[in-house]
């Protein structure tokens, strides 16, 4: 073991140690969230707007600059030393004060926003009141708890984002992921959705007006997006809103399946979603943290796709409890709905289980099997048995501990909280139903895969260790196999800190490419033969 | 049932060991004096730097080896009985093989410099090398300069990995240009530049006199031969090549060379004795390959091919077209097929050499004087697709021909600069030639039709 001196100080030997410049930079961005902090406490800021510019200007700034130092006056290149000996980024010390700092941080967020100064129907207080003054700027109305969310997770995408660019500057591929994410979280999460806000009420919308919504977030990740009063304010808001309730379904069952099939998943997870724009950004220190074990691995293919079962039922229900009986009133009702949805349930299992059922290993085919015909069997049972609760469960029961568990416990205290102990895609690994959605597609029909370079691997393991995911990429590489995983989010990063050139995203034909020869090339053509018999 | 023992857990062993359970039920053995399991010795580096974990460096998880019914000896093999084909181990039993496989590596090459055997001087070549550079060099305090013998990949290496605890490093290199034994003159200078970019102090044509210690034996300073300047250090490494580790078998009765003499069928001089990898010495090289070949892929084939001929189908080793990889700091380097250096370079071999004219990438390739056959390629900042280059290979294209798809070998990650035009514009305006880029072509590069 390496006896290198893993030191909680913030000095100490390089590369663990800090520059001059580094220390300044980290001193000012603590002074930008210590002005957050007091505001926290109930100090009265006079001249708000100004002390929340300074403040985030603090830390965009201090991160910059901090960024800056590290990497401009080093060679482009990998910038991996030090990365296990620094106690923030190993586990250490400082990676479990982050941790209980960012959970805490969730679950007031969630679960206790008057302690952030939260007022309904008054003026906000606290750090909420902070930032009244950007939110009336943007959409004109007073600030909430989310939109200082917003606003802080803009800000770290954008720092962190100038960070990541700075650090992979000799990799095109990275620096233009890098600003699209940048880009989707600015114009599409942020302020797009302020905007909007503005038009509610107005003759533009016919006078209704829009629920908030992130335009490039789809079910099942927002999935809330098809429940009633989000259904009411896009069909009160005129051809607008009907037009944006149109393109989220369309986005999910049109769009996002043609872009999957030809790019992979990594269109939306590592390019455009926002969850995923966090995780590359400013948590892209703790990518090496996620677990690779084959055990992790069993129970991420569980724990994910037991989510989609899980939003998959309880959107039924929720569209479910508010449509009518009436087939005169509206073409859909609730008995047409249930049988849609099965029927839709039924195709894909159906098309799936006949033509790529050599695809699935033994437990695959036996969860999948088990979860269809438990939902089949909760359609069935209530569609003849009438009334009563759809799934055994009141509707809202179920969005409640949806909304809960997946939605505040899963995605933001775990998700985010623990990536310094977890690694920063737990998230999206275990819980994001959307990510196992797009993971399906890019696994059976998509031509994205991560070629091995031939007989190039040396199996040094930085493959494995900086993927995010937890893909063991090395077993594959050192084989000669491609990677095909529904995990891969496309992020790039093994392909960039391969030292050998093994690795490759690319989109090509769908012939041979899940290959799974054990033939490394540079071998003898004979014995190349006889290794690939099975 | 048969039992097989391989001594050494490396990649040449353990490729073996994993071959020999796929094709067989034998009872399978690998004793090791280094390391519990089996982990990428290439790889050490990045455990100094901090990029990884000793764990992380492991490809398989601890799990496989019972999983697969390979069972893991450690101990130090001390002698070899050929005769009653028995295994004596320091601090075990011995052990009885009925067929034995020796894939025991290298040691680093010490030339009986004064001082060499020093507290302070080291190789890098095993985990216990590394164990001790972090005694020897855990920081800039401890470790004030650090003098780096030998010129050549485990060199550079030694000095990358120095460099990231800002430890000082001065680099003597033998050769008059970094590994220019290999390296055509152009690529070998662009990396002597590069080196210096990284604040390591160069030392081109220079060779180390002496090793000096303080009153405790330890190093205090060495003597440049040239110069006889002397340099204050707390760390020599020295990294002047490997050679085969067999000392533990020289009174065996096993044909011995620099390393263990073996066949084309990896056999050596005794029945049912195996040498492969680092250690085994081809009795006539094979092509442009050297008798000995301590490549980490060479490893592998060989433990590939003596699984065949110890599972009943006895087969020669025949490695396919050369190739190779190595990373020089920030630079990625990879060869295909053969190029050689100013000193081996053959009489038949022209070069062409392009170099980009502010970023560090160049490429050299080789192709014959009178046929125009493509004989090999070197690419510095340009990742190449293997499989294309070994087609081309077993194709014997012609260098025309590269030029012209050189589109469909680029294996860059996606939305990188692409080089192919400003190449072919050279080599046109070198030879004279009118070669024209083709685009690149999924349906060539993946031979669809």
């Amino acid at each position: 073991m390496s006896n290198y001196d893993r030191s909680m100080a913030l000095t100490g030997q390089p590369p663990v140690t800090l520059s001059r410049n580094q220390k300044l930079a980290t001193l000012l961005g603590m002074f930008g969230l210590a002005i957050l902090l007091l505001a926290a406490f109930n100090v009265n800021f006079p001249g708000k707007a100004t002390w929340l510019s300074i403040s985030l200007m603090a830390i965009s700034v201090g991160t910059i600059w901090f960024s800056w130092d590290a990497y401009s006056k080093k060679e482009p290149g990998i910038k991996n030393d030090g990365v296990w000996f620094k106690s923030i980024s190993s586990k250490g010390f400082w990676g479990w004060i982050a941790g209980i700092a960012l959970t805490g941080f969730y679950i007031i967020l969630y679960f206790y926003p008057e302690y952030l100064g939260l007022v309904s129907g008054g003026d906000n207080k606290g750090v909420i009141g902070l930032f009244d003054p950007l939110s009336k700027a943007l959409s004109g109305n007073p600030a909430s708890q989310w939109f200082v969310y917003g606003t802080l997770y803009t800000v770290a995408i954008l720092a962190f984002g100038i960070k990541f660019i700075w650090k992979y500057r000799h990799n095109r591929y990275e620096k233009i992921r890098t600003f699209s994410v940048m880009f989707f979280q600015l114009g599409f999460a942020f302020l797009i959705p302020e905007f909007m806000a503005r038009l509610n009420g107005s003759s533009v919308l016919n006078g209704g007006s829009l629920p908030y919504y992130d335009l490039k977030n789809m079910w099942p990740l927002n999935y809330y997006n098809f429940e009633g009063y989000r259904i009411k304010g896009f069909l009160s808001s005129g051809d607008i809103g009907f037009a944006m309730l149109i393109f989220g379904i369309v986005t999910i069952f049109v769009i996002s399946p043609i872009l999957t099939y030809r790019f992979g998943k990594r269109w939306y997870c590592s390019w455009v979603c926002g969850c995923g724009g966090l995780a590359e950004t400013a948590g892209d220190s703790f990518r090496q943290l996620s677990d690779k074990s084959v055990k992790a691995w069993k129970i991420e293919r569980w724990v994910v796709h037991s989510v989609v079962v899980f939003v998959t039922l309880m959107t039924t229900a929720v569209i479910y409890s508010y449509l009518g009986t009436d087939t005169s009133k509206y073409w859909l009702t609730k008995s047409t709905f249930l049988l849609g949805v099965g029927g839709l349930l039924t195709t894909i299992f159906v098309l799936v289980m006949v033509f790529k059922r050599e695809q699935f290993q033994k437990d695959a085919k036996y969860g999948a099997i088990g979860y269809f015909v438990i939902i089949m069997a909760l359609i069935g049972f209530h569609y003849f048995s009438g009334e009563g609760n759809v799934f055994l469960f009141k509707s809202e029961t179920l969005r409640k501990s949806y909304s809960f568990l997946i939605g505040s416990i899963f995605s933001g205290v775990i998700g985010t909280g623990f990536y310094p102990i977890f690694g920063n895609r737990v998230w999206c690994r275990f819980g994001c139903p959307m990510a196992a959605i797009l993971g399906f597609q890019q696994r059976l029909f998509s031509r994205f895969r991560i070629t091995t370079n031939g007989g190039q691997c040396i199996s040094c393991g930085n493959c494995s260790t900086y993927c995010e995911m937890g893909i063991d990429v090395r077993a594959y590489a050192q084989k000669g196999e491609n990677i095909v995983r529904s995990s891969c989010v496309g992020c790039g990063i093994c392909s960039a800190v391969c030292p050998r050139g093994v690795l490759k995203l690319e989109n090509g034909p769908l012939k041979g490419r899940i290959d799974s020869n054990q033939v490394l090339l540079g071998n003898d053509v004979d014995l190349m033969n006889l290794v690939n018999q099975k | 049932m048969e039992n097989i023992v391989i001594i050494g857990n490396g990649i040449a062993g353990v490729s073996a060991a994993r071959h020999i359970r796929k094709l067989s039920d034998k009872r399978i053995i690998i004793v090791s004096a280094e390391t519990d399991y089996f982990f990428s010795r290439t790889a050490l580096m990045y455990v100094y730097m901090g990029h990884m974990k000793f764990e992380h460096i492991q490809p398989y998880e601890n799990w496989f080896w019972k999983k697969n019914r390979i069972e893991l000896v450690r101990g130090f093999v001390s002698g070899i009985d050929t005769k009653t084909k028995k295994l004596s181990i320091d601090g075990s039993r011995a052990l009885h093989y009925d067929k034995l496989i020796i894939a025991t590596g290298s040691k680093p090459n010490k030339f009986g410099w004064p001082g060499q055997d020093l507290h302070g001087v080291q190789g890098l070549y095993s985990k216990q090398d590394l164990d001790l550079l972090e005694t020897n060099a855990p920081n800039k305090d401890v470790c004030k300069r650090a003098v780096i013998v030998g010129g050549g990949l485990i060199g550079i290496e030694l000095a990358e990995m120095l460099r990231s605890r800002d430890i000082p490093v001065t680099f003597l290199v033998r050769e008059s240009s970094f590994w220019n034994g290999v390296l055509p003159e152009g690529e070998s200078q662009m990396i002597n530049e590069h080196i210096k970019e990284h604040h390591i102090d160069l030392r081109l044509g220079t060779n180390l006199k002496e090793i000096i210690a303080d009153e405790n034996g330890r190093v205090k300073s060495i003597i440049i031969q040239e110069t006889g300047e002397e340099l204050p250090c707390d760390l020599v490494g020295l990294t002047a090549g490997v050679s085969p580790n067999i000392d533990f078998l020289k009174d065996s009765g096993i044909e011995l060379g620099r390393g263990v003499k073996v066949n084309r069928f990896l056999e050596t001089n005794i029945k049912d004795i195996y040498a492969i990898g680092d250690c085994a010495e081809q009795h006539e090289a094979i092509g442009n390959r050297r008798p000995i070949e301590a490549v980490w892929y060479t490893g592998r084939m060989m433990g590939e091919t003596v699984a065949q001929t110890i599972c009943g189908n006895r087969m020669e080793y025949r490695p396919g077209h050369w190739f190779n990889s190595a990373k020089f700091l920030d630079i990625e380097y990879q060869t295909y097929g053969w190029v050689f250096g100013a000193r081996g370079k053959k009489d038949y071999e022209v070069q062409f050499h392009w170099r980009h004219e502010s970023d560090k990438v160049c490429i050299t390739m080789a192709f014959d004087k009178e046929t125009n056959k493509f004989l090999g390629i070197n690419t510095f900042g340009i990742r190449m697709r293997h499989e294309v280059f070994d087609r081309w290979l077993t194709e014997e294209r012609d260098a025309d021909y590269i030029m012209e798809h050189l589109a469909d070998a680029n294996f860059d990650p996606e939305f990188y600069k692409q080089y192919e035009g400003e190449i072919v514009a050279q080599y046109n305006a070198n030879y004279g030639k009118s070669v024209k880029t083709k685009k690149k072509s999924i349906k060539r590069i993946f031979q669809l039709n």
